[in-house]
């Protein structure tokens, strides 16, 4: 999948993943899409609800190797 | 127009000093309007140093004590301490903070330095109980910048009208 800018998250712990998806969002224009690549198994449920409160779109999301991926919308 | 959240906190240790930081930094990232009310000992949250924060585990039988460095099997180990030797031992709590701050950072979880840094980054407003503040003999100058130093009733404006509010 396409993507416009990338966000390491991997080692981190709740709640730098959002934090920093947040301010990663911040840095794109509306319907560029931004990665993040995560390893806290608590962020594949925050990331929906993340997206699912601020609007932004959460395209998709994928486990692999204990990594989590995601791909985020800005709205 | 933004959700609010307002959050009271009544805590001034290592442990509990995360949760009123982690909800008030998360929700602002969900754009809500995000004051916290600090008392009592959760004025130690605003202390321009927090670097000085301790957790006791003395009298705390929720928590585990575990060590941060080793093999596998050593890290596995609780050591259930019994509180009269936690209680004698002198220097015990600093030992405990000190593990506490490797596990903190082995687990990828932010200091509570950082994670304040990004509440306030994140327009968290923090409000200061001026009544505990003179009741503890501080100094406006021992804290943060920028705060306001309120009495309930600025609180309970705020709260009033949040659609969450947590006392912590």
């Amino acid at each position: 999948m396409n993507f416009d800018k990338e966000l390491d998250a991997r080692g981190l712990n709740c709640p730098l993943p959002i934090l920093r998806t947040k301010k990663g969002l911040a840095e794109l224009t509306s319907g560029q899409v931004l990665k993040v690549i995560a390893t806290d198994p608590g962020s594949v449920k925050d990331m929906q609800a993340f997206a699912k409160q601020t609007g932004n779109e959460l395209v998709s999301s994928a486990e692999a190797g204990g990594e989590f991926t995601f791909f985020m919308k800005k709205k | 127009m933004a959700k609010k959240l307002a959050i009271i906190a009544t805590k001034g240790t290592l442990d509990w000093a995360y949760p009123p930081l982690i909800l008030a930094s998360t929700a602002a990232a969900l754009d809500y309007e995000v004051q916290v009310f600090c008392t009592f000992y959760g004025l130690q949250l605003l202390k321009k140093d927090v670097s000085g924060l301790k957790v006791s585990p003395l009298g705390n039988p929720g928590m585990p004590m575990k060590m941060p460095f080793g093999p596998k099997w050593f890290k596995d180990i609780n050591w259930n301490i019994p509180n009269i030797v936690q209680a004698n031992v002198p220097g015990y709590e600093s030992l405990a903070t000190t593990l506490m701050k490797m596990t903190i950072k082995n687990c990828g979880v932010a200091s509570i330095e950082d994670l304040r840094g990004l509440c306030i980054e994140a327009d968290v407003k923090f409000v200061a109980c001026q009544m505990t503040v003179e009741l503890f003999g501080f100094e406006h100058s021992e804290f943060i910048d920028g705060l306001d130093f309120v009495g309930a009733a600025s609180f309970l404006e705020f709260a009033g009208d949040s659609d969450i509010c947590l006392y912590i």
